[in-house]
C-alpha cells in the first residue's frame, strides 16, 4: 500500500474547512434555507464562516433571530451591527408577538420564555417554508447533543426523533426532505468551547461585550447569578450586589447566568476556559436543570 | 492562512477521529467513560449528574456508560442506541471520538461513526472473547479503510488478570487482523470499570509491557484518512465542486474542498465528466489566495477559460483523474427493513452529485465470519454484499480503497428520503486484498 503523505493542517483549520463544506453543501441542496443566529458566540463564529464561505457573493440564505424579547440589550444592538455591516436580510421572530396572538401563554414577568422560543421557530419555519435551517449548536454542550447528526431530520411537527437518525456517511450529507419537514445543520458539530474561544482569537472575531468581564448587579438564583434587569427582579429575600462577571453562553436573561470573571481579554478568556471545572451549560443555563434529559426533551418538541 | 499563534493556547495541535466498535455489553461506553474520567476532560457537573443518575437508578458505583449515553431510552435499556460524540485533548492532539452502538439492528449507526475514523477502537469482553458482531464491526471497519486498530481485552478483572485469558483474546485477534490483513493492530489489556491501562497503568497485569490505551491512541498516526477529511495518498487532488461563486467583476470560481493530493495554482485539470481540460489560474480563499492547497482545506478554484462548469462536476489532476463510469462493481452496507433487490430503483448521492440509479444485480452477500463472498440475491438489512448499478448521468469515482471521497457514495429512498446504504466502488477491500476475489466475478472498475 502506497505510504501516505501527511500535511500538518491543524485542527482550527480542518474544523473551519469541514463547517464551510457543510455550509455550502447544505445551501446548494436545500430549496430555502436560513441561517439562526442568536447573538451568540457560536452563532458570531457560524456568521464569520458563512461569510468566509461565500463571499465575494452574498449570503444565499437569510439570517433569523428568535428574539424572547427578553434578551440583553447588548447582544440585540450587537445583532444589528453585524448585520447592518455585512449587509445581509434579518428576520426576526418574536416570541412577544406569539404571545399576543394567542399561540403560546404569557408565563409572566421573571418566568423564562426559553421553551416558548420552540413555538415561535416552528411557526416562523412554517411561514417562511424554510427547508434547513442552521445552528451553531455544539455535540459537547450536552449530552442529548452529542448523539445529533451534523444533518438533523425533523418531521413535520419540527421534532427530532433520537432513534431514528438518518445515516450519515464520510461527507455525503443527505438533506432531502418533503414539503413541511426541514433540516437542522449543524456546522459547529465537533467544535468544542475551547476551539470557539481559540477561532475567535484567531479570527478576530468581534462579541457582545457581556463575553468579557465587566461590573454587573447580579442576584443569586438557584445556585446561578442572574443581571439584575427589566425581567429579572429581586424577590424578597433575595441581596442585590455588584460582582465582576462575564457569560459564557448567551440566551434569555432569566435563565443565563453570569459566572464571576476577571477575563477581560481573548487570552484571559482562553485561560479560564481551559481550566475550568464546571461545563458551559452547566455553570449557565437553568434551562437544563429541569431533569436529566432536559435538552432530549425541548429537541424532541422541535428546539434549536 | 494566519501565521501559527501561541502554542500554549492549544493552536498547532493534529486532530484524530476514533471509533469506539464491538458487541453489545462489552464496555464500549464505560471505556470511553472512563478514558474521558481518568484524563480529567470531564466538567464536575457532568460528573455530579452521572453520579445522581447512576443513584437514581441504584447503581452502587458511577456507572461511567452514562457519561455517553445521553438518551433516555439508553439509559432505561442500559445499552447504546446511536453514536455519541465526545471530545478530549492531550497537550499536541485533539481526539474525535464516536461511541458506537453494539447491538446488530444499530449497525447504520456504527457504520456513520467509523466512516470517518482514522482508527478503530475494538472492545472485547475477555470472559467472552470475540462475537460475531466483533468480527462484524471489525469488517465494516476495515472495508471503510480504517488502518489503525487498538483492541482493548476489556473486563481483565473478571478472569483475575490471568494472563492465559488475555493470550486467548489476542489470538483470536491475531487470526482476524490475518484475515482482515490489518497492517497495524495491538491489543490492550484492560479493566474499563476500574481503569487499569486505561489512562492509568497498574501492577495488576505484571506480565504486560506494552502502552496504556491512551498512550497508543497519542502514538497512533493521524492516516492518510486527514482526520475524516479526504483521503491523501500523495496522488493526483480532485476536487468537487460543491457551489459556483460569482466574482463582482464577473468571472466565477469553483468551491469546493481539496481531495486527494495537493492542490497546485497553474496545474492541468480536468473537468469531469465532460472531460475539458484547463489550468487552475488562481486558489482562492477568504484569507487570500493560496499557490496550493492541501486535502482537506476549502477553497474556490478559478479556471482558464470560459467553461460550463456547475455543481455535481469534479475536478481533477489531468496526470491522474479518476474513471468516468455509469456501470460499476460497488460494496453497499444495506440499511433498511425492505430487502436489497435487482432492478431496484434509487437515488445514489456520490460527492456533490445526486443522480437516479438502478441496481443492474446483486452479486454476492459477504459472510462476516467466514469473510467470504457467498452468491446472493438480495440483502437483507445490516448485510454486506456487492451489487452492480447503473446511474443515469456519468460519475467520476475512484476505487474506495485509492479515495475514500471519490470512492464513496450513499443510497437514498426516493419514497421516504432515508439513507438506506452506505457505497464503496469496488469489490469488497481489505488492506492486502480483494475479499473472496478468486470467486466473485470480475470487477468493472478498474484502478486509474
Amino acid at each position: 500500500m502506497t505510504e501516505a503523505k501527511t500535511h500538518r493542517v491543524d485542527h482550527l483549520a480542518l474544523l473551519e474547512s469541514h463547517a464551510i463544506f457543510v455550509l455550502r453543501e447544505v445551501a446548494a441542496e436545500a430549496e430555502r434555507p436560513v441561517l439562526l443566529f442568536s447573538g451568540g458566540k457560536d452563532s458570531a463564529v457560524l456568521l464569520h464562516l458563512a461569510v468566509k464561505a461565500f463571499r465575494p457573493g452574498g449570503l444565499p440564505f437569510p439570517i433569523m433571530h428568535v428574539d424572547t424579547g427578553h434578551n440583553f440589550p447588548e447582544v440585540v444592538k450587537f445583532r444589528d451591527e453585524r448585520v447592518s455591516q455585512l449587509g445581509e436580510r434579518l428576520i426576526v421572530a418574536s416570541v412577544q408577538e406569539s404571545i399576543d396572538r394567542g399561540r403560546v401563554p404569557d408565563p409572566g414577568p421573571n418566568a423564562s420564555r426559553n421553551r416558548l422560543q420552540t413555538t415561535t421557530l416552528l411557526d416562523a419555519i412554517a411561514q417562511h417554508s424554510f427547508d434547513a435551517c442552521f445552528g451553531g449548536a455544539r455535540r459537547d454542550e450536552d449530552k442529548a447533543r452529542a448523539k445529533e447528526r451534523v444533518l438533523s431530520f425533523r418531521d413535520t411537527f419540527g421534532q427530532w426523533d433520537p432513534k431514528r437518525q438518518r445515516p450519515e456517511l464520510w461527507h455525503l450529507y443527505q438533506g432531502r426532505v418533503q414539503p413541511g419537514e426541514h433540516v437542522r445543520a449543524f456546522p459547529l458539530s465537533d467544535w468544542t468551547e475551547l476551539d470557539i474561544w481559540q477561532y475567535i482569537a484567531r479570527e478576530g472575531i468581534t462579541l457582545p461585550q457581556i463575553y468579557y468581564a465587566h461590573r454587573r448587579s447580579v442576584v443569586e438564583r438557584d445556585g446561578m447569578l442572574l443581571a439584575v434587569c427589566d425581567w429579572v427582579t429581586p424577590a424578597p429575600g433575595e441581596e442585590v450586589r455588584e460582582e465582576s462577571v462575564r457569560f459564557r453562553t448567551v440566551g434569555d436573561a432569566t435563565c443565563t447566568g453570569a459566572v464571576v470573571s476577571t477575563a477581560r481579554t481573548i487570552t484571559q478568556v482562553i485561560d479560564e476556559t481551559a481550566s475550568s471545572r464546571v461545563s458551559e451549560r452547566g455553570a449557565t443555563r437553568a434551562d437544563d436543570r429541569f431533569s436529566e434529559t432536559a435538552m432530549e426533551d425541548r429537541k424532541r418538541e422541535g428546539y434549536f | 492562512m494566519p501565521p501559527p499563534a501561541d502554542e500554549a493556547a492549544g493552536f498547532g495541535m493534529d486532530l484524530l477521529r476514533f471509533a469506539a466498535v464491538g458487541s453489545v455489553d462489552d464496555g464500549k461506553s464505560t471505556l470511553i467513560g472512563r478514558l474521558l474520567y481518568d484524563t480529567r476532560q470531564l466538567f464536575d457537573d457532568q460528573v455530579a449528574a452521572v453520579e445522581a443518575a447512576s443513584a437514581r437508578r441504584g447503581i452502587g458505583e458511577v456507572d461511567l456508560s452514562f457519561i455517553t449515553d445521553g438518551l433516555r431510552a439508553e439509559r432505561e435499556q442500559g445499552i447504546t442506541i446511536d453514536v455519541a460524540y465526545r471530545y478530549a485533548a492531550t497537550p499536541h492532539r485533539k481526539f474525535v471520538i464516536a461511541d458506537c452502538p453494539g447491538h446488530v439492528q444499530y449497525t447504520r449507526n456504527m457504520a456513520t461513526g467509523a466512516s470517518t475514523a482514522d482508527l478503530a477502537l475494538v472492545v472485547v469482553d475477555v470472559v467472552n472473547g470475540l462475537r460475531e458482531q466483533t468480527r462484524r464491526h471489525a469488517c465494516i471497519a476495515a472495508l471503510l479503510g480504517v488502518s489503525e486498530f487498538i483492541v482493548c481485552a476489556n473486563k481483565m478483572d473478571l478472569v483475575s488478570w490471568d494472563e492465559d485469558a488475555y493470550r486467548a483474546v489476542a489470538d483470536e485477534v491475531e487470526t482476524l487482523a490475518d484475515r482482515l490483513e490489518l497492517s497495524s493492530w495491538r491489543v490492550v489489556p484492560v479493566s474499563a470499570l476500574h481503569g487499569d491501562y486505561v489512562v492509568e497503568r497498574s501492577d495488576a497485569a505484571p506480565w504486560y509491557e506494552g502502552p496504556t490505551v491512551l498512550e497508543a491512541l497519542e502514538q497512533a498516526p493521524a492516516g492518510a484518512w486527514a482526520s475524516g477529511h479526504g483521503t491523501d495518498l500523495g496522488g493526483g487532488a480532485r476536487l468537487p465542486v460543491q457551489w459556483v461563486l460569482r466574482r463582482p467583476g464577473g468571472g466565477r470560481s469553483y468551491a469546493g474542498m481539496v481531495n486527494g493530493g495537493m492542490l497546485r495554482t497553474g496545474e492541468e485539470v480536468v473537468v469531469l465528466p465532460e472531460g475539458w481540460r484547463t489550468t487552475v489560474t488562481g486558489i482562492e480563499t477568504y484569507d487570500g489566495p493560496l499557490d496550493e492547497a492541501p486535502v482537506g482545506i476549502s477553497v474556490s478554484v478559478d479556471l482558464a477559460g470560459d467553461l460550463d462548469v456547475s455543481r455535481g462536476d469534479l475536478l481533477a489532476a489531468a496526470t491522474d483523474p479518476p474513471s468516468v463510469m455509469k456501470v460499476f462493481l460497488a460494496t453497499v452496507c444495506w440499511f433498511s427493513d425492505r430487502p436489497l433487490r435487482s432492478g431496484d430503483r434509487l437515488r445514489v448521492k456520490h460527492t456533490t452529485r445526486t443522480t437516479p440509479a438502478r441496481v443492474t444485480s446483486v452479486r454476492g452477500r459477504l459472510d462476516v465470519n467466514r469473510l467470504e463472498l457467498d452468491p446472493a440475491d438480495e440483502l437483507a438489512n445490516n448485510d454486506i454484499g456487492t451489487v452492480e448499478l447503473t446511474t443515469a448521468v456519468p460519475l467520476a469515482v475512484d476505487p474506495y480503497r485509492h479515495d475514500r471521497i471519490t470512492g464513496s457514495f450513499v443510497l437514498v429512498d426516493e419514497g421516504t428520503n432515508a439513507t438506506v446504504a452506505a457505497g464503496m466502488v469496488g469489490e469488497p477491500h481489505l488492506a492486502g486484498g480483494t475479499v473472496g476475489a478468486a470467486t466473485a466475478p470480475k470487477p468493472a472498475a478498474r484502478p486509474a
